[in-house]
């Protein structure tokens, strides 16, 4: 189970969190109070070219001053400070969040590598390396809330409606594995990708071992973490376009790709032989961010529900219609996705 | 050296109550067990193989078959084969061959695996209303697509894929050569495979013309002595395997003994009549892993890059280093095979004493090639000792793209694995090529048999797949999270990447 | 005599609450029932029992609508989510919009009338029984698995205001072995799912889908006597065993 909702306004005008809120509320049947999160893009404009790296320490001593002499070796921090959040009754506060808005130094590791590489490097380093200190968001101007707690919990925990920005992306958790560990909420972030996630994806052990022999290493103990990195894969490193890459996680069966016309066939047929290991199976809905848009899409035989609706410059993602509607109570167009076609909002 | 003989194997009766003197007994055994006298049938049990045909063949079941008729004295240590093959040796001085697969009792690993299926967070798909994918292509694959955008905004491939195998299943017919088979059993299964829509290897003794119409569903194995070997025969094959080495017999080459190379047998290997056919142990132009990349090029250069070349290797201590060194070749795909493969003749110490299981190799391969970020690029193939869709499905999940099965299509036209084949009087008309036993099998009902098997495990398979909530063999290739061990140390439950019964995500 | 009616406002309020209230109102003698400012609550009616009862539901209502529901008749002025009609024993719904997946799920008996498209597994596995028989009637199209597992009752689909034709995905009628389906326009065969066969399409199943088309027509205030007129695609089992052949022992 798990209940998403997201939306992003296609020309930027910024939203703040209380609404989404309310929404994402209204799913907690889909949810068991273990987990809730909420993303947002633009939510940082003073510090927009600075990548905001989110940490979460389980104390000030240790994890924090050796992530911050990772930090030091690899670029400069800008600013940091304390997420602030605001006590709740029911939510105990396990970690303390923090945020660094910084930027790589592309010649910190010897060779010359990208601002990504250094951020991927730096995330592995820590989450694998210091014990007590999790980073969780590595976007620049992205800002990511998440803990143990009711979706209601959570927001008033971080206070999001003091937030602003074009794209939210918000999750209600309903656990089996890893219920009441943060680091298990979605969102999901790596760099400019945040991915919420409903549903178990069977694939995880073949996906798994195909990104970690791709540099990738799966530090979230679940397994929507493999959908941000097989995105990043193939749309930043092998820069297939957006429609294609998400075909690659779902992509159509064979017995349609034999009735395609040829050059398509031909496609299709490349893109499921050379992904393969990338293709996920089992039920899912999930929607991706990254600050161009979002996209969302379904696996092949529908086994998740997914909405969609637009009202003048918004679209609207969710698992739910009587979600959206709680934004948006008069949408102009409201409509379900098929199974594994995805539906994508650009900024304009 | 009177050690005297040595207690037949088997103990034949024929219940006379039941018998009607038939006589399909007699007829059928190749052995010479059986004979008529009188109102009688007579036994001579010392020439029984086991190999059931009798049985098969009796309209009454009258036939009792009983082995290890005469005990020993049970020893742990001194068995009775251990025994037995001192005094084998004792009087002859030479190696002792053997058939089939490896007879040691050591649990396979195969069956201490257990396969997961989906419940509650996440549900079962059914494969007979809802689609369950097992297509699999076997070739190289490309590390990642390129893609233009053109004119019209449409997407254009720049990529263009090596040739690849289109298997409607993942299980293929293994190699077993026209000479160690006959090519009634070579033609049923040819049919069978070629109808379910895979392969089927040749094996090291060519191709006999009557297999022509199959050749688009045939894979050509150039193995050391390149029987049969020229471009007219390489052009046939849907796909060319070099055979470095085999399962059963790891290291050591390969003997058919002149016997057994009649007219066709030596038409089709190119050498002549009643001549020995000797394998040797390395192909003699290759010694190292750049020799082998050299032939991998050379056969693709001979057949313009048409065909995929696949390089099967016996499964032995570095047989990770091996293949990630074929791997780096131009080779489309990894043949590995375990060390309970069969084999129509090889000696008894290599086939049970060397090489490893084929679980621990696929493991192992597949999670070095992980590593290395090259495994789909590559197909790997899995043989030795599969027995049935399980055995098939957890070879996935461990790491293989698909499995060849030599032994179990045997049995699907009748064999009984007796582990006579080296003798040549199969009496099922398989493991040998006398006329009056291959004509046994008619090709055109026994290719059924075939086909059947193949597609029974295929719905088996779907099931499996369908009960884990995959819909796409994809998704289970590799995927060690479906499995537990059941009973298997922590050490190869390493190697395995296997977690242990009752142990979470 | 006037027929008794409440109405609830339940902005905000959960579904038990909701439900504990118009239970207490058909107890109560209360034969109509309207629901304002419904957004996604749940279980709506679930286990309802009550012969002359309606329940207006003015929002969208949340997954399960009517789930076990045994009588009462559910009006829906919006498109409806999950599962509306969820192993229902009788009654009616009516829902002026679109509806999710999984619509009529395991229903037994009832009418399930969706003026709009629908998701995926429409009508999976509904079961008629002795005099019980299940009718989910779609006035627009259906996505893949239309009628799964389907073992008695009846599937309308009617096509109307589609840009394609009304089912263009596969597994029509999958694993069927009992009702049938009728389809107004093109179904080409290759979306048949296993154990799924036309049939021909005669007057007497004209007859037979009459009063159903009647019934949507004037719910949804619909003219188009084509409705009437076109021919459908009859779909059924293929056998009554498709799957025997599929095991041995």
């Amino acid at each position: 189970m798990c209940g998403i909702i997201s939306v992003i306004d296609r020309k930027k005008n910024p939203m703040d969190g209380s609404a989404i809120r309310e929404a994402l509320s209204i799913m907690n049947e889909r949810g068991n109070g273990e987990g809730s999160g909420y993303a947002v893009y633009g939510a940082f404009p003073e510090f927009a070219d600075y990548y905001a790296i989110h940490v979460f320490y389980d104390n000030l001593i240790e994890p924090k001053t050796a992530v911050e002499e990772e930090l030091e070796k690899l670029g400069m921090v800008k600013h940091e400070e304390e997420i602030p959040t605001f006590e709740q009754p029911n939510l105990k506060k396990r970690h303390i969040p923090w945020r660094y808005f910084f930027k790589p130094n592309v010649m910190a590791l010897g060779t010359t590598a990208s601002e990504e590489d250094i951020l991927v490097y730096l995330m592995k380093k820590v989450n694998t390396t210091i014990p007590g200190a999790l980073i969780y968001s590595t976007g620049k101007n992205i800002a990511i809330f998440k803990a143990a707690g009711w979706p209601e919990e959570v927001a008033d925990f971080y206070r999001i409606q003091d937030y602003e920005g074009y794209i939210w992306l918000s999750h209600n958790r309903y656990p089996t594995n890893t219920a009441g560990w943060w680091g298990g909420a979605h969102p999901f972030n790596l760099l400019d990708w945040t991915v919420v996630h409903n549903g178990e994806i069977t694939s995880y052990g073949t996906n798994k071992r195909y990104l970690e022999g791709h540099g990738y290493v799966c530090t979230m103990h679940t397994d929507t973490e493999v959908v941000a990195y097989l995105t990043d894969l193939l749309q930043r490193q092998h820069n297939l376009p957006a429609e294609l890459a998400f075909k690659a996680l779902a992509p159509p069966f064979w017995d349609e790709i034999d009735r395609m016309p040829e050059k398509e066939r031909i496609l299709y047929s490349a893109l499921r032989m050379t992904y393969g290991p990338a293709m996920m199976n089992g039920p899912f809905a999930i929607v991706v961010a990254n600050s161009e848009g979002i996209a969302g899409i379904t696996d092949r035989i529908k086994l998740r529900p997914l909405v969609a609706a637009e009202a003048g410059d918004r679209l609207y993602l969710s698992s739910e219609e009587a979600a959206i509607r709680v934004m948006e109570p008069a949408p102009e167009r409201v409509w379900m996705p098929r199974a594994g076609e995805p539906v994508i909002g650009r900024i304009i | 050296m009177p050690i005297g003989s040595v207690p037949p194997k088997y103990k034949v009766t024929i219940d006379n109550d039941l018998c009607m003197l038939c006589e399909r007994c007699i007829e059928n055994c190749s052995y010479g067990a059986f004979r008529r006298e009188g109102n009688k049938i007579l036994i001579n049990s010392r020439a029984c193989t086991g190999c059931h045909r009798c049985v098969a063949m009796c309209p009454r079941d009258a036939i009792d078959l009983e082995e290890k008729p005469v005990d020993y004295r049970s020893h742990p240590i001194w068995s009775r084969e251990a025994r037995e093959a001192i005094y084998k040796q004792a009087e002859s001085g030479k190696i002792i061959l053997t058939g089939m697969g490896n007879t040691l009792e050591v649990p396979p690993i195969f069956d201490r695996l257990l396969l997961d299926a989906c419940q509650v967070t996440n549900p079962s798909i059914d494969p007979l209303r809802e689609p369950i994918e097992l297509r699999t292509y076997i070739g190289k694959k490309p590390r990642k697509l390129e893609i233009k955008k053109n004119a019209q905004g449409d997407i254009d491939l720049v990529t263009k894929l090596a040739p690849n195998l289109k298997c409607e299943t993942p299980i293929m017919i293994a190699h077993m050569s026209y000479g160690a088979i006959s090519l009634n059993a070579q033609l049923s299964l040819a049919r069978g495979a070629s109808e379910m829509g895979t392969f089927m290897g040749t094996g090291e003794g060519g191709l006999h013309k009557s297999l022509y119409p199959y050749q688009n569903n045939m894979i050509v194995q150039i193995a050391s002595g390149r029987f049969g070997v020229n471009i007219d025969y390489l052009e046939r094959g849907a796909a060319i395997e070099i055979k470095i080495g085999q399962g059963a017999k790891p290291g050591i080459g390969g003997h058919l003994p002149g016997e057994k190379v009649d007219e066709e047998v030596s038409k089709t290997r190119m050498i002549p009549l009643y001549s020995d056919a000797i394998s040797p142990a390395p192909h003699h132009d290759i010694y190292s892993i750049e020799d082998l990349s050299q032939l991998v090029r050379s056969l693709k250069e001979a057949t313009e890059w048409k065909k995929p070349v696949f390089v099967k290797i016996a499964a032995v201590h570095n047989v990770v280093a091996i293949a990630a060194g074929i791997a780096r070749s131009s080779a489309d795909a990894v043949v590995i095979d375990g060390f309970r493969g069969g084999t129509g003749s090889a000696p008894r110490v290599f086939r049970d004493h060397v090489g490893i299981p084929i679980e621990a190799a696929i493991a192992a391969v597949d999670e070095k090639l992980n590593k290395q970020g090259i495994r789909n690029e590559i197909s790997i193939i899995a043989s030795g000792g599969i027995r049935d869709s399980a055995d098939v499905t957890k070879a996935i999940a461990l790491g293989a793209d698909s499995v060849y099965i030599g032994t179990a299509a045997l049995v699907s036209l009748g064999c009984r694995v007796c582990g006579s084949c080296y003798r040549g009087l199969c009496p099922w008309g398989i493991a040998t090529q006398r006329e009056e036993l291959t004509s046994r099998i008619d090709p055109d009902i026994m290719y059924k048999n075939v086909s059947n098997l193949i597609n029974g495990w295929t719905l088996e398979i779907a099931e499996l797949m369908g009960a884990a909530g995959i819909n796409s063999i994809e998704s289970l290739r590799g995927n060690r999270d479906r499995l537990r061990g059941y009973m298997l140390d922590e050490n190869i439950l390493s190697v395995l990447d296997v977690k242990t019964v009752g142990a979470g995500a | 005599m006037t027929k008794k009616t409440l109405t609830i406002d339940a902005k905000g309020k959960h579904y038990t609450p909701l439900n504990i209230e118009i239970r207490a109102a058909v107890k109560d003698g209360v034969k109509e029932i309207i629901l304002d400012n419904i957004n996604g609550q749940r279980f709506i009616a679930n286990g309802l029992r009550g012969d002359d009862v309606t329940i207006i539901i003015n929002g969208v209502p949340g997954g399960d609508l009517a789930m076990f529901m045994s009588g009462p008749t559910c009006i829906v002025h919006a498109n409806a989510e999950h599962a509306p009609g969820n192993t229902m024993d009788s009654g009616k719904i009516f829902i002026h919009g679109t509806a999710g997946d999984a619509v009529a799920h395991s229903m037994r008996g009832g009418e399930v009338y969706v003026r709009d498209s629908i998701g995926y597994r429409g009508g999976i596995h509904m079961k008629a029984y002795k005099e019980k028989y299940p009718a989910l009637v779609v006035g627009g199209g259906t996505r893949a698995f239309l009628g799964e597992y389907m073992a008695g009752g009846i599937l309308l689909v009617l096509g109307r205001g589609t840009d394609t034709i009304p089912v263009d995905e596969r597994g029509i009628g999958t694993g069927i072995h009992g009702g049938e389906l009728f389809i107004r326009g093109e179904v080409p065969d290759h979306l048949l799912g296993i154990g799924a066969a036309k049939k021909p399409f005669t007057e007497d199943d004209r007859e037979k889908i009459r009063p159903y088309i009647e019934n949507y027509c004037r719910e949804f205030d619909v003219d188009e006597p084509e409705l009437f007129s076109d021919d459908y695609v009859h779909i059924g089992p293929s056998s009554a065993r498709p799957f025997a052949g599929k095991y041995c022992w």
